[in-house]
């Protein structure tokens, strides 16, 4: 049997409505053939983890560009391992300023990608480090 | 008829015999590429001619300044009288931080304010809610009461300058706070002038900054407007706005069609739910824009959205007041146009879509900084910014004559179109049963991601091109200064918050939350029990709360 699609879930944490990067991402996966959830616009990190794990995905893209990346990105990770789910990665994106990279690594979060990375670069990204769980 | 028979002929004879020599060129000297669009894709000619405008009449169709179709504009002596309102979109962190820079802007030369909230505020949260981790001041200013809103203003003469605020679930709640700070000045009511964006249909379309479903929202907007129209005469209570739906990735054409159709909406709105007249209240609506990098697109698109609105104005609602028909807007350059990469090159992009709102005939205009693709604008890079509105006013000579592109071959036909192909559109919608039932099936949402990720992929196909990001890339950046907010700034935001809820009559705020939750149930205008509760401290979030309560939450369908 081969491996199922990979499950990717786009959300927006926060109280940040810029959701025109997520939602390109969002068709963009869709396009590359993943299983894709988005989650739309005002979620508590509690939320994202939630709809997570009971969406069973591999993969969750945060998008913020509030400035809000600090705080909330970390405590997705956070939560996801109290949840036990730590076998979900978790990438982030948006406006986020190089210096906090590295801060955001050391939280837990696997990749960042800002604007102008391109679309199969951050696709090429999920094929390479995803694997589609049975 | 434009041009005369002989023109015609001429112009016909001379047309084929350039595209025989094209014909004859491309086959040594091919073009560069095989379409030559605009940024929002619309193919443009490689000439245009009299050919092009062979249905116009100039009396009906361009006409002077200050005449139907109002084309050309509404104010008669165009900028020789007054040049637009250098107006800066501005909020960092506390409002004594705001206030600073308000005052700083003042100085080089600002002629109106405008305000950044923080996302807090702009939801209808208090800064120590728990929605609101590590975004209390990030992108704008948190005002959480009126003690807040009165250090926000604190020796700005409310007589005298003219304030924007961009806020629009909440924003019946910062008017009233508004409303109260000009009271305990000593200004009345009828002096105080601004503009409250107040746009909800463009929240469930692009923003989504939203709280309540449309429905509702739109009654709080009728709300505003009845009131400004008897109590608060030089208020804006709406600025229609498509800067942000052409932010979330629509065209030039839907940017203009989906923001006159929620204008329509509005309209309706009023006459219907509050019984006015509409030359009562038409001439306070006023617009927002975007200005986007293509030049030409921009231009025309600012001179057909007056002259649909004109047309909206008195055909369809039967408006008889000149100045209901005028289209009265704002515009900011675009946000989205901008690079964080090279982003010393946004000042070159800036200037030239500033250029394009001045050539459409803005009333009002903010022009972004360098940085603000990165974070909030600093000192220096919105100096940069407000000069460059100083330059094309005082030095570059384009005000001297109003609409000076008017009887362009291209920019009447290209204006032309877009008013065509915006008409589309708005009788799309009106066969959907207006903006309300076309949102709820997701049509301008939709409409707008395909916008969007078409764009995206001519992007990433270099089909169109942005420099220092697809072509001309360098790896060595000259990087700018980005400006911060410190995290204490939230801290002391909540400090200041709950000493203010422990000083206040609690028994005077519970019952003016009660006569606004009353107000609500029975369809009474909000607006006079708004400014008693926040004159009697009540916070912004225990307002929305009401409105949450009554009236339910709106969660984003998430359309992609």
């Amino acid at each position: 049997m081969s491996a199922r699609k990979i499950r990717v879930m786009v959300a927006k944490p926060g109280l940040d409505g810029h959701d025109r990067g997520a939602r390109i991402l969002a068709r963009c996966f869709r396009d590359a053939g993943f299983e894709v959830i988005y989650t739309g616009c005002h979620q508590t990190p509690e939320q994202v983890v939630a709809a997570a794990i009971q969406e069973d995905v591999d993969l969750v893209g945060l998008s913020c560009l509030s400035g809000a990346h600090r705080v909330l990105f970390p405590r997705v990770v956070d939560l996801l391992r109290e949840k036990n789910a730590s076998d979900i990665t978790v990438i982030g994106g948006g406006i986020i300023p190089e210096q906090d990279f590295q801060m955001l690594y050391d939280a837990g979060i696997k990749a960042i990608f800002t604007p102008g990375a391109s679309l199969d670069s951050i696709v090429d990204w999920i094929r390479t480090n995803i694997q589609g769980r049975d | 008829m434009y041009f005369s028979d002989e023109t015609q002929k001429k112009s016909r004879e001379l047309t084929e015999k350039w595209q025989h020599d094209v014909q004859e060129t491309l086959k040594s000297n091919p073009d560069q590429k095989e379409r030559f669009t605009t940024v929002s894709d619309l193919d443009i000619k490689r000439l245009y001619t009299p050919e092009d405008l062979t249905d116009m009449d100039f009396a009906r169709d361009i006409s002077v300044p200050g005449e139907f179709p109002y084309l050309r504009g509404n104010q008669v002596t165009g900028y020789r009288g007054r040049h637009w309102t250098f107006r800066m979109f501005a909020g960092m962190g506390s409002a004594q931080d705001t206030n600073a820079r308000w005052h700083m802007l003042l100085r080089e030369g600002q002629t109106g304010l405008s305000t950044a909230f923080d996302f807090p505020t702009l939801m209808g949260y208090d800064s120590d809610s728990s929605r609101c981790l590590g975004e209390v001041g990030k992108c704008g200013v948190a005002i959480d009461t009126l003690e807040d809103f009165l250090a926000l203003i604190d020796h700005i003469p409310l007589d005298q300058v003219t304030t924007s605020m961009t806020i629009n679930p909440p924003a019946t709640v910062l008017w009233a706070m508004y409303c109260a700070a000009a009271d305990i000045k000593g200004v009345p009511l009828a002096k105080i002038g601004g503009t409250i964006q107040n746009d909800m249909l463009k929240e469930f379309i692009a923003q989504k900054t939203f709280m309540c479903p449309p429905e509702p929202s739109i009654k709080l907007i009728s709300d505003t407007v009845e009131f400004g129209a008897q109590y608060v005469p030089r208020w804006n209570t709406i600025s229609i706005s498509g800067y942000h739906i052409r932010e979330a990735g629509a065209t030039a054409v839907q940017e203009l069609a989906f923001t006159l159709r929620d204008g329509i909406e509005y309209v309706e709105d009023i006459i219907r739910r509050k019984k006015m007249d509409v030359d009562d209240f038409a001439p306070r609506l006023s617009f927002f824009f975007n200005s986007h990098i293509d030049l030409f697109e921009e231009i025309c698109k600012l001179r057909a959205a007056r002259r649909i609105w004109a047309k909206v104005m008195r055909d369809r609602f039967g408006a008889k007041d000149p100045r209901s028909l005028w289209m009265r807007f704002h515009v900011q350059t675009a946000g989205c146009s901008l690079t964080a990469q090279q982003p010393y090159n946004n000042v070159v992009r800036t200037t030239i879509e500033a250029l394009a709102a001045v050539l459409g005939g803005t009333q009002s205009l903010h022009t972004n900084s360098l940085d603000e693709v990165l974070c909030l604008p600093s000192e220096q890079a919105v100096e940069i910014a407000l000069r460059t509105q100083q330059i094309l006013a005082e030095e570059t000579g384009v005000v001297n004559t109003i609409d000076p592109l008017a009887g362009s071959y291209f920019i009447e036909s290209l204006t032309n179109e877009i008013e065509e192909k915006a008409w589309e559109y708005i009788e799309k919608i009106d066969a959907m049963g207006g903006m309300i039932a076309a949102i709820e099936k997701g049509f301008p949402q939709m409409e707008i991601a395909d916008a969007a990720y078409k764009f995206q992929r001519q992007l990433e196909s270099r089909e169109k091109i942005m420099v220092g990001v697809n072509k001309y890339v360098t790896e060595a950046q000259h990087a700018v200064p980005l400006v911060e907010i410190d995290e204490k700034t939230g801290e002391e935001q909540i400090r200041r918050l709950r000493e203010v809820r422990r000083k206040r009559d609690h028994r005077a705020v519970k019952q003016s939350l009660t006569d606004i939750r009353t107000a609500c149930k029975t369809g009474a205008n909000v607006m006079p029990y708004c400014i008693s509760a926040v004159k009697n401290l009540a916070t912004q979030q225990e307002i929305c709360d009401v409105y949450r309560e009554v009236y339910g939450e709106y969660r984003d369908p998430g359309i992609y």
